[in-house]
């Protein structure tokens, strides 16, 4: 069995991001990262994969940027990385994306069991992940906050998935497309003999043609990011002689306010 | 050409924030010349259909079949996206809860429509549907459009006002079968545990969240527990946030840094890789106010912080702030509040 899974880099989570005078996105000079919720999706994949005795490949759908992303999901561990890339690809059109996505999928001899991060913490969303459950007609396992059963042999998954209503278990047949939670497990750091032979690994690239699909045209289009209005605030901190005091005039702030 | 409203049901009861989206659809329906039909699959569908009637759909397309009681995607996405083929709407819209977000996509593919999620704002023109959101965490605004034929969107929950409640209104009702079969739905449900959906950040009006600063609580941990820390961290969520919350009925939320040590289950976490909310009141306890917690925090309306250290990023995007240990404050905070509101 093949386990595929699927990755971006993100700007550092610390990094201050803002729109410039051009109206790009920019971080400066700041580091990029794995996108933080792959950290729990490529560990997941690993584990799987080294559970099963299969083989693993990341993905990353986009230009040159996420070459390191790649390069970090080797040095954990996976075993293949593979980048995906087109001429006039919007990341932020999700369908688009998920057909390259699922066309990579299906370029992977026996995948049977793709794994996605929660969110793309960059494109704010993660319609991306069950468009290309989708458009590979595989069952979407949503929320998995453990996988309790991976039986290749019988084609089968049993999954917990934490809901805003509460927790299911659930059972259904491979092939599957998931996305896990934080908190499924604890990601490893990559060891620096991982990361030595990750720098030195060539990462291939598939266009649409190595795929036999078509970049299909824009479903959706942005048309601009702007940054935040400032918040409107005037911060005021309460004075008083001792706490009784403080809460007393917080108590009446909040009751003005009418937010309680 | 109606404008298409997902109606989420649980157990038989409407979620109340699908009145929101009924709310944003209004606008949308108006500049396509149309009208609203809510979409309500499950157990008691029909009332619930007659429900959206008084918040402004005026008609509605329902399915009551035992396979679409408890919410799967396949049997949900099969019968959505037939009905949209059928009808062609003008638009979709859904809140991005969980269930919205992949029944949405999933639609979305299968009529090859532009989707666009978590709407924090909405306006057509007759052609297409412009949509204001969050990327990057939260860290900058996207403005996006959609003119496929149909074109769906989700909002963001707490984000749009329901229309008043009309409870004069007729809605038209049509009542349909559903797609797929039990034995065409590979995914089967075998059990369910609603414990921790006691924690709901995402619907809160009023979030009470405590950080790193919970373990300073100055009661003494017993010999016994395992991690002193964490034992006083959690006798803290117990004893001071969570009496609180229960007074102002509000939901408890977390930074990354406690629940990363252990001090609370990851349900709580706010932030950029917790829930991302915005409530009317948050309150934040013990909290510095890194950037990735005020990533999932800075929308709420008012925010009030409590903590020891004065130079507190936290205070900055802060209406109202003491500076004070937390174990003091918030106690008299919430006997103060149980008497102003008569508790």
């Amino acid at each position: 069995m093949h386990i595929v899974t699927f990755t971006r880099s993100t700007p550092d989570t610390a990094a201050k991001v803002e729109v410039d005078g051009s109206g790009a996105v920019t971080w400066g000079d700041a580091a990029t990262v794995v996108n933080p919720w792959d950290e729990y999706s490529l560990e997941e994949t690993i584990r799987q994969a080294d559970a099963v005795g299969g083989d693993s490949t990341v993905i990353a759908v986009g230009d040159e940027l996420h070459s390191d992303s790649l390069k970090h999901s080797l040095a954990m561990g996976i075993k293949n990385a593979v980048r995906v890339n087109a001429d006039g690809l919007d990341v932020t059109d999700s369908l688009q994306w998920a057909t390259l996505a699922a066309a990579a999928v299906n370029n992977i001899e026996d995948a049977q069991v793709v794994i996605f991060g929660k969110e793309h913490v960059d494109v704010g969303s993660d319609q991306a992940t069950y468009q290309t459950a989708r458009k590979l007609g595989w069952t979407m396992l949503s929320y998995v906050s453990e996988i309790l059963e991976l039986d290749a042999e019988a084609g089968t998954i049993k999954v917990e998935k934490t809901l805003e209503q509460g927790k299911q278990i659930i059972t259904a047949k491979l092939p599957v497309v998931m996305s896990v939670l934080k908190g499924i497990n604890e990601p490893r750091y990559p060891s620096f003999i991982g990361i030595r032979k990750a720098n030195k690994a060539t990462i291939p690239e598939w266009t649409p043609s190595d795929l036999s699909v078509e970049l299909p045209a824009n479903s959706t289009n942005t048309d601009a990011y702007k940054n935040p209005p400032a918040r409107d605030v005037s911060s005021e901190i309460i004075d008083g002689a001792d706490v009784a005091e403080k809460v007393a005039k917080l108590a009446d702030k909040l009751m003005e306010e009418k937010v309680l | 050409m109606s404008v298409f409203v997902f109606v989420e049901t649980f157990e038989g009861t409407a979620n109340n924030v699908s009145w929101e989206a009924l709310g944003a659809a209004k606008p949308i329906a108006d500049a396509f010349g149309t009208d609203i039909t809510a979409v309500v699959f499950g157990k008691n569908a029909n009332a619930i259909a007659n429900e959206a009637g008084t918040f402004g759909a005026a008609k509605a397309i329902i399915c009551e079949d035992a396979t679409l009681d408890v919410f799967r995607l396949e049997p949900y996405a099969a019968l959505l996206s037939q009905l949209v083929q059928e009808h062609k709407p003008e638009a979709v819209i859904a809140v991005a809860t969980n269930r919205g977000r992949e029944l949405m996509a999933s639609s979305a593919v299968d009529t090859n429509s532009g989707l666009i999620t978590e709407a924090t704002d909405l306006s057509a023109d007759g052609n297409g549907i412009q949509v204001t959101r969050t990327a990057y965490a939260g860290k900058v605004l996207q403005e996006m459009t959609v003119s496929t034929d149909t074109k769906f969107v989700t909002i963001r929950g707490r984000s749009f006002a329901p229309n008043e409640k009309d409870e004069a209104a007729t809605i038209d009702v049509s009542s349909v079968e559903p797609v797929l079969s039990e034995d065409e739905i590979a995914v089967k449900v075998e059990s369910f545990d609603a414990e921790v959906g006691k924690v709901n950040l995402n619907d809160a009006a009023i979030i009470v969240s405590g950080g790193r600063g919970m373990v300073n609580n100055p009661k003494d941990a017993p010999a016994d527990a395992d991690d002193k820390e964490i034992w006083k961290a959690k006798d803290g969520y117990a004893t001071v946030i969570q009496p609180l919350a229960d007074t102002l009925g509000a939901a408890v939320g977390a930074s990354r840094a406690a629940v990363d040590a252990g001090y609370i289950p990851y349900e709580h976490q706010v932030g950029q890789t917790g829930k991302n909310v915005n409530p009317d009141l948050y309150i934040a306890a013990g909290i510095s106010g890194a950037i990735q917690h005020q990533a999932g925090m800075r929308n709420s309306k008012l925010i009030v912080a409590i903590n020891k250290d004065g130079e507190a990023p936290i205070f900055k995007i802060s209406r109202y702030g003491i500076v004070g240990d937390l174990y003091h404050v918030l106690p008299a905070l919430n006997e103060e509040l149980k008497k102003r509101l008569g508790k």
